[in-house]
C-alpha cells in the first residue's frame, strides 16, 4: 500500500515558480506555432473553396450570403453611422479649438476630411463589425460545432467551409466597403455639424473645401483597406468558431478570442497601411 | 467462440464479399493516449450490429473513424468497399449512409421539414414540391405527427428530436444507418418505442444498422450481433445470447450484473427469445 503511494508520488512534481513560468512560456510558444499552422490550413481550405466557387458560381450558397449580408451589413448601418458621426464631430471640435489659437480654424475642415476619409471611416466600421460580426460568426459556428451540426453536415457530404465559412466571407466582402461609405458620409456630417455650429462654416463652403483641398485620393486610401478588413474579420470569426470544442467554456473563450484578435489585427493592419501609403507618398 | 479473434463465424458464409463495413487493424490515438490498437470489425449487409463498451473505451471514436470524421492513425476502414480512412474522398458514400447523432444534431435554424430536405437538396435534383412530399413521408415513417414538420428543433421534445433526426438520416433512403446512442436520454417507454421503430425500419427497408449503445434492452430486442470493445480492441463479437456465456470479465460484469439480468429476463418473458 505504502509502496504504491510512493510510486504514485514519485513521477512528477508540479513545476513551481521560475520553472512553472518557463513551462508556460514554452507552451505558449509551441501553441502559437500550432496556431499558425492551423491558420494556414484554414486559409488553404478556404482558397480551395474559392477556386471551386469561381469555376462554378452555382456552388455558392447565395441564399445564406444574402441573409448574412443583411444581418452583418444592413442591420449594422445605424450603429456605424451614429458612431462615425460622433467621431467626426469630436475630431472637428478638437481641431476647431486648437486651430483657432492660430487663427487657422478653417483648416479644421481639412483635418476632418483627412481623418474621416482616410482613417476613421474604415477603422470604425471594422472595429464595430469585429464586435458585431466576428463574435456572432464565432458563436454561430461554434454552437453548431458543439451541437454536432458541423459533423452532421460533413457526413451528409457538405463541406462546412462551403456552407458556413465562405458565405460569411462573401457577405463581409460586399458589406464592409458599403458600410465604409456610409461611415464616411456620417463622419463628414458630424464634422460639418461642429464646424457649422462652432466655426460658422456652412455646408457649401465645407464640402467645397473638402473637394478642393482633401480630394478623393484619401477616400480611396480608406476604402482600399476595406476588403482586407473584411477578410480579417470573417476569417478570425469563422476560424475561432471552427475551433470550438465540445464544452460551453471553449465557446465563450473562442468568442472572446475572436473579438480580441480581430480588433488587434485591424489596428495592426491599419498601422501597416499607414506606413505603406506614407512610403508610397499617397 | 466468443473470445478474441476477429470475426469468429465468418468462414461459414460463402458471401465473404458482402461486408458493408470492414475495419482492419484500426489504430486511433490522441497524443500519447492510444484508444484503439489493432481493432478489427466487420458488418455484413442487412445486419443490426451494436457496439458496446465502457465509457472511454472509444466507441464514438470508432464511429467517427467509420463515417470519416476522424482520420485513423493506422489501419484501414472500408465502407461499401471504399477506403474512408485516408481523408475525405468519399465519392458519393454520403448518399448511401445516414447518421443519427447522439443529440440529433438537427440544424437548429431550420424547421424539421427543412432539415429532412437538406440532404435531398445537396444530392438530388428534386423539385421543391417533391422534396416536401418526400419529407412529409419520412416524417410519417418515423412516427411523428404531420404538423411536426413546421416546428424548429428547439420546439421538440427529446424523443421527437431523435425521431426527426432519424427521418433526416433516412432522407436519401440509405442502405446503411449509423446510430449513436439512439435511446440515450429517452424514458424507458420512449426508448422501447424507438427500439421497435429501428427494428421495423431495418426489417422493412433492408437496412444495415451500426449502432453504439449503452442500453441493454436495445441489445436484447434489436441486435443481430454485438461487438464488445475493451482493452483497445474488439474482444468479442457475437449474438447477445452467446455473449452471456463469455468468460471475459468485463462482459460478464456487463451482462450478468443486475441490470443485464433484468434485461435478459424481460426479453425471455417477451415474445422474442
Amino acid at each position: 500500500m505504502a509502496e504504491a503511494a510512493a510510486k504514485r508520488e514519485a513521477p512528477k512534481r508540479e513545476p513551481r515558480g521560475w520553472h512553472e513560468m518557463t513551462v508556460r512560456i514554452g507552451k505558449g510558444v509551441v501553441g502559437t506555432g500550432y496556431d499558425a499552422f492551423d491558420t494556414l490550413v484554414f486559409a488553404g481550405h478556404l482558397l480551395i473553396v474559392l477556386a471551386k466557387s469561381v469555376v462554378n458560381p452555382m456552388r455558392i450558397r447565395w441564399a445564406s450570403v444574402f441573409s448574412l449580408a443583411e444581418r452583418a451589413g444592413l442591420d449594422a448601418i445605424p450603429i456605424v453611422a451614429v458612431t462615425s458621426f460622433f467621431i467626426g464631430a469630436v475630431v472637428g471640435l478638437l481641431g476647431a479649438n486648437m486651430l483657432r489659437e492660430f487663427g487657422a480654424q478653417v483648416f479644421a475642415v481639412e483635418l476632418i476630411g483627412v481623418a474621416v476619409l482616410r482613417e476613421f471611416n474604415i477603422l470604425i466600421t471594422a472595429i464595430l463589425l469585429a464586435g458585431r460580426s466576428a463574435s456572432s460568426f464565432a458563436a454561430e459556428i461554434g454552437s453548431m460545432k458543439m451541437n454536432q451540426e458541423v459533423d452532421a453536415m460533413k457526413v451528409m457530404g457538405v463541406d462546412p467551409f462551403e456552407a458556413l465559412v465562405f458565405p460569411r466571407f462573401m457577405a463581409l466582402l460586399v458589406t464592409i466597403p458599403l458600410l465604409t461609405f456610409v461611415a464616411t458620409l456620417a463622419g463628414l456630417c458630424g464634422g460639418l455639424a461642429v464646424t457649422w455650429s462652432v466655426l460658422d462654416i456652412g455646408p457649401s463652403f465645407f464640402f467645397q473645401r473638402i473637394l478642393e483641398y482633401v480630394g478623393p485620393t484619401h477616400f480611396w486610401v480608406g476604402l482600399s483597406k476595406a476588403p482586407i478588413m473584411a477578410i480579417v474579420i470573417a476569417g478570425i470569426g469563422c476560424r475561432q468558431g471552427m475551433e470550438v470544442g465540445g464544452d460551453v467554456e471553449s465557446l465563450g473563450r473562442r468568442v472572446t478570442a475572436a473579438v480580441v484578435h480581430a480588433i488587434f489585427a485591424i489596428i495592426m493592419i491599419d498601422a501597416a497601411f499607414a506606413l505603406l501609403y506614407m512610403e508610397l507618398d499617397i | 467462440m466468443t473470445d478474441l479473434g476477429p470475426l469468429p463465424d465468418a468462414p461459414d458464409d460463402a458471401e465473404g464479399d458482402d461486408f458493408v463495413i470492414e475495419v482492419e487493424g484500426l489504430r486511433s490515438q490522441f497524443g500519447d493516449h492510444v484508444v484503439h490498437e489493432d481493432l478489427n470489425l466487420n458488418v455484413r449487409r442487412g445486419e443490426v450490429v451494436a457496439v458496446v463498451g465502457g465509457s472511454g473505451s472509444g466507441k464514438s471514436v470508432l464511429l467517427n473513424s467509420i463515417i470519416g470524421l476522424k482520420v485513423p492513425e493506422g489501419g484501414t476502414v472500408k465502407v461499401f468497399g471504399q477506403d474512408v480512412s485516408r481523408g475525405r474522398e468519399t465519392g458519393g458514400l454520403e448518399r448511401r449512409w445516414g447518421v443519427l447523432f447522439q443529440h440529433g444534431a438537427l440544424f437548429s435554424n431550420l424547421t424539421v421539414r427543412e432539415n429532412i430536405e437538406a440532404p435531398m437538396r445537396e444530392h438530388t435534383k428534386l423539385s421543391v414540391k417533391e422534396m416536401e412530399e418526400l419529407a412529409d413521408l419520412k416524417i410519417a415513417l418515423v412516427g411523428l405527427r404531420p404538423d411536426a414538420g413546421a416546428l424548429k428543433p428547439a420546439e421538440l421534445s427529446g424523443g421527437m428530436r431523435k425521431r426527426a433526426a432519424l427521418a433526416r438520416a433516412l432522407a436519401l433512403d440509405p442502405d446503411l444507418l449509423f446510430l449513436d446512442e439512439p435511446t440515450a436520454g429517452l424514458d424507458p417507454i420512449g426508448a422501447g418505442a424507438f427500439d421497435e421503430l429501428i427494428r421495423d425500419l431495418s426489417d422493412s427497408l433492408h437496412l444495415t444498422v451500426f449502432m453504439i449503445t449503452h442500453d441493454l434492452d436495445s441489445l436484447y430486442t434489436i441486435t443481430d450481433r454485438v461487438a464488445v470493445i475493451a482493452d483497445k480492441k474488439v474482444v468479442a463479437e457475437a449474438p447477445v445470447a452467446e455473449l452471456e456465456s463469455s468468460d471475459h470479465p468485463w462482459i460478464q460484469e456487463y451482462f450478468l450484473g443486475p441490470r443485464g439480468r433484468a434485461a435478459a429476463k424481460a426479453t425471455a418473458q417477451g415474445s422474442r427469445a
